[in-house]
């Protein structure tokens, strides 16, 4: 069992939990994920890692509520306890040697973008940071990412916050006024890392991606995770999570998300209406 | 006088139109009137051919006679003296080709149902035997077993009753490995693999879940760090093979993995699983192994219809012959001597249809196997809105990758000796970690044999 040491609600969708798990915090490294259930008859999901602090002995996860696993982790406070945790899983993200680089982050994925973006930062690496929101009340982890880079555009999709607009909009204006990055680390819905990808190949950039694909075991033995990059099969649990976003097959990643989402609606109604008669 | 009746007396099985809804256990065993009957066509043969066919060398005659006497727990106790796990073995156990394969009563009929009596003693033993284990007194060795499928189980039991102090890591958050992610409840009710665990944590073995060996913690940090002085790796076998054939990534193309995984240790035949899986209304199944029946067998019960493709004939399915029987008693089609070439898409871009070709036999080449050859011309188009593709498996990257001194072979497979022993000193491995696919006793015989060896590095001498 896995006690929750502390919870914050970041947004009405999106929720952060540091998690008591000392042998995982010992390794983890930006962009390896974890594997956990909320509860005995939960299903397995995969979160990417948002932070560590490996004093404490905490992994700190950010997921948003999106289906019945999220509705029920979300529904634990601190001081109670995740049934299982494991990992880090994946392979850390290659950061060595970067000078200059773009981080590209979308809603919940600049939770996983954040500790990359520190880390880089660490190492003297000059940070440009684009993160998007659909609207204000949706924005998270502005004042840590302002900490972590050199420049910071905050986009909504609405205009309630930032600058109205997409995160390729700023990337691609930096790209055509003639900046350039050692790379492009781009974490968000597939759509936005697809159109990030569009972006920069033009301009010849590195574009590295972040997939987090359907999973179920998430150490190499079900096969569910399967991308298609650069014509070949790849299990995003052991040779990714991280991609190069000019070889993945975006559109095949898109169509594979949606594979349940008519029973995993069902669920969620279902886990909605427990979780309601468990308050009333 | 032996009975000298040339069949085996059947084992009474499990209603077919519940085999096709549910997932009750499909043989239901010997009564104890039958099991005798059986025990009687045993002609306790003074060379005991049968127990050479065994991998962990069962004393086979020995116990039947004791079911022919009605000594039903002492049946057990000489089966338990050899094997670690005799209720899950009697049942997934290819004995046909195994111990009832050297059984002279096979020559002129059927050989002695083997398998069905030592599934008799174990479950008697289950049933009526609730005495707890005692712990032998700790010689004070700390070792490690990664992985707790069959080899690591048997590996861990063999250590335990000699005293050492071992802990087993399951990067799952359950215990069992492929007993429980792979097998379906229908063939090996998970009752059993649990009271088999239960029986291991009775006599001291610790099972640690959740840990992932290579990145939780690396077998250098398990012998540096944490003072374990000996690691049997039995991770099991890893990736699953794909045919790498146009639309193997669609929606509804599984791997046979994924598949049973989610019905098995994620229980998404339940209607009330939180893990989701796909209700299809025809499925093809790629492959004649075992995993291939045991997807089919699950899909069938899921309310699909159900194809089997195999590109051999019935002669050289591998699988168990108890399974392909039940299997075409359940209503699976078999589509022998036949390949698939491409998985085509709906409009919506899933899989729909499943192209494949005619295949005939070569004559049997140097190692005696006969080799699939297509036939041109012979494509043809078979209805599949899931495909699961059960073909084999590739070993895990995990730990070769972050254990330097750990030689494997070209294919990934970690090289050990003849005990077990790998290239990395106090390392040993077993199981299809080192032998890709294969089958559960093979793998508890490796667990086996690399607990003497392990054991012998301690004490200094070879039993």
């Amino acid at each position: 069992m896995f006690k929750i040491i502390d919870k914050k609600i970041l947004n009405p969708t999106v929720t952060m939990m540091d998690v008591y798990a000392p042998s995982i915090a010992k390794k983890a490294q930006p962009g390896q994920f974890i594997i956990l259930r909320a509860t005995s008859d939960g299903e397995r999901i995969p979160l990417t890692i948002a932070g560590y602090d490996r004093e404490k002995g905490t992994v700190k996860i950010i997921f948003q509520i999106v289906g019945a696993s999220t509705l029920i982790l979300n529904s634990l406070e601190k001081g109670d306890c995740i049934c299982d945790f494991a990992g880090p899983l994946g392979m850390p993200s290659k950061l060595d040697g970067l000078k200059k680089v773009c981080i590209v982050g979308g809603g919940v994925g600049c939770a996983i973008a954040l500790p990359i973006a520190q880390k880089l930062h660490q190492m003297g690496c000059e940070v440009h940071s684009i993160i998007g929101f659909r609207s204000k009340d949706l924005v998270i982890l502005e004042d840590e990412f302002r900490a972590s880079s050199t420049r910071l555009d905050i986009m909504t999709d609405d205009g309630s916050y930032g600058t109205k607009g997409v995160v390729t909009m700023p990337l691609k204006e930096t790209l055509e006024s003639g900046e350039t990055y050692d790379e492009v680390i781009a974490i968000g819905p597939l759509v936005m890392m697809k159109f990030v990808t569009l972006t920069t190949k033009p301009f010849n950039i590195k574009t590295t991606v972040s997939m987090n694909p359907i999973m179920i075991d998430g150490t190499g033995m079900c096969g569910g995770c399967r991308l298609t990059v650069g014509g070949v099969t790849k299990f995003a649990c052991v040779d990714g999570p991280d991609f190069d976003g000019f070889e993945v097959d975006f559109d095949e990643a898109i169509k594979k998300s949606t594979m349940y989402d008519q029973q995993q609606r069902h669920s969620y109604d279902a886990a909605c209406n427990l979780l309601n008669k468990e308050v009333n | 006088m032996a009975d000298m009746i040339n069949k085996k007396y059947d084992m009474p099985l499990l209603d077919i139109d519940l085999r096709r809804s549910t997932y009750g256990e499909v043989a239901l065993g010997y009564d104890a009137e039958t099991a005798q009957k059986e025990a009687e066509r045993c002609l306790n043969c003074k060379h005991m051919p049968c127990v050479n066919g065994c991998p962990v060398n069962i004393r086979i005659p020995d116990f039947i006679a004791e079911i022919k006497h009605g000594n039903y727990e002492r049946a057990y106790e000489i089966i338990a003296e050899a094997s670690g796990l005799p209720a899950v073995c009697s049942r997934v156990c290819p004995q046909e080709s195994q111990c009832e394969s050297k059984c002279v009563r096979g020559i002129k009929g059927e050989s002695v149902g083997i398998g069905r009596l030592e599934r008799f003693a174990a479950d008697y033993h289950l049933k009526n035997t609730t005495s707890k284990l005692e712990k032998v007194e700790s010689n004070g060795h700390k070792i490690a077993v990664i992985g707790s499928g069959p080899s690591g189980l048997t590996c861990a039991n063999e250590l335990v009753r000699k005293g050492y102090d071992v802990t087993i890591f399951e990067a799952l958050h359950v215990a069992g490995g492929v007993l429980v992610y792979g097998i379906p409840e229908f063939r090996l009710p998970k009752a059993i693999v649990k009271r088999e665990i239960e029986n291991l944590k009775q006599l001291g073995v610790k099972i640690e879940t959740n840990i992932v060996i290579g990145k939780t913690y690396t077998i250098d940090e398990l012998m540096n760090d944490y003072g374990f002085e000996a690691v049997y790796v039995a991770s099991g076998a890893g990736l699953p093979n794909f045919m790498k054939i146009e639309g193997e990534n669609l929606n509804g193309v599984y791997s046979a993995n994924e598949f049973l995984t989610r019905i098995n240790l994620m229980k998404a035949y339940k209607p009330d699983s939180s893990t989701p899986i796909l209700k299809a209304r025809r499925t093809v199944v790629v492959g004649g192994g075992n995993v291939a029946m045991d997807a089919a067998r699950c899909a069938k019960r899921l309310g699909s219809e159900v194809d089997i493709v195999y590109r051999r004939t019935l002669n050289e399915l591998p699988a168990r012959h108890e399974e392909v029987e039940h299997a075409m008693e359940e209503g699976i089609n078999f589509e022998l001597l036949t390949s698939p070439i491409k998985i085509l898409p709906d409009e919506n871009g899933s899989a729909s249809r499943i192209v494949c070709q005619r295949m005939k036999l070569s004559e049997p080449d140097a190692s005696g196997r006969a080799n699939p050859i297509p036939i041109d011309g012979s494509e043809f188009e078979i209805e599949a809105d899931c495909v699961i593709i059960a073909i084999g498996t590739s070993p895990n990257p995990l730990i070769k990758t972050t254990t330097p001194g750990l030689d494997v072979t070209s294919r990934g497979g970690i090289v050990t000796d003849e005990d077990g022993a790998t290239s990395k000193k106090n390392v040993y491995a077993g199981g299809d970690v080192v032998t890709g696919s294969a089958t559960v006793i093979l793998a508890m015989g490796a667990g086996k044999k690399a607990a003497a060896a392990i054991d012998a590095s301690f004490t200094g001498s070879k039993e």
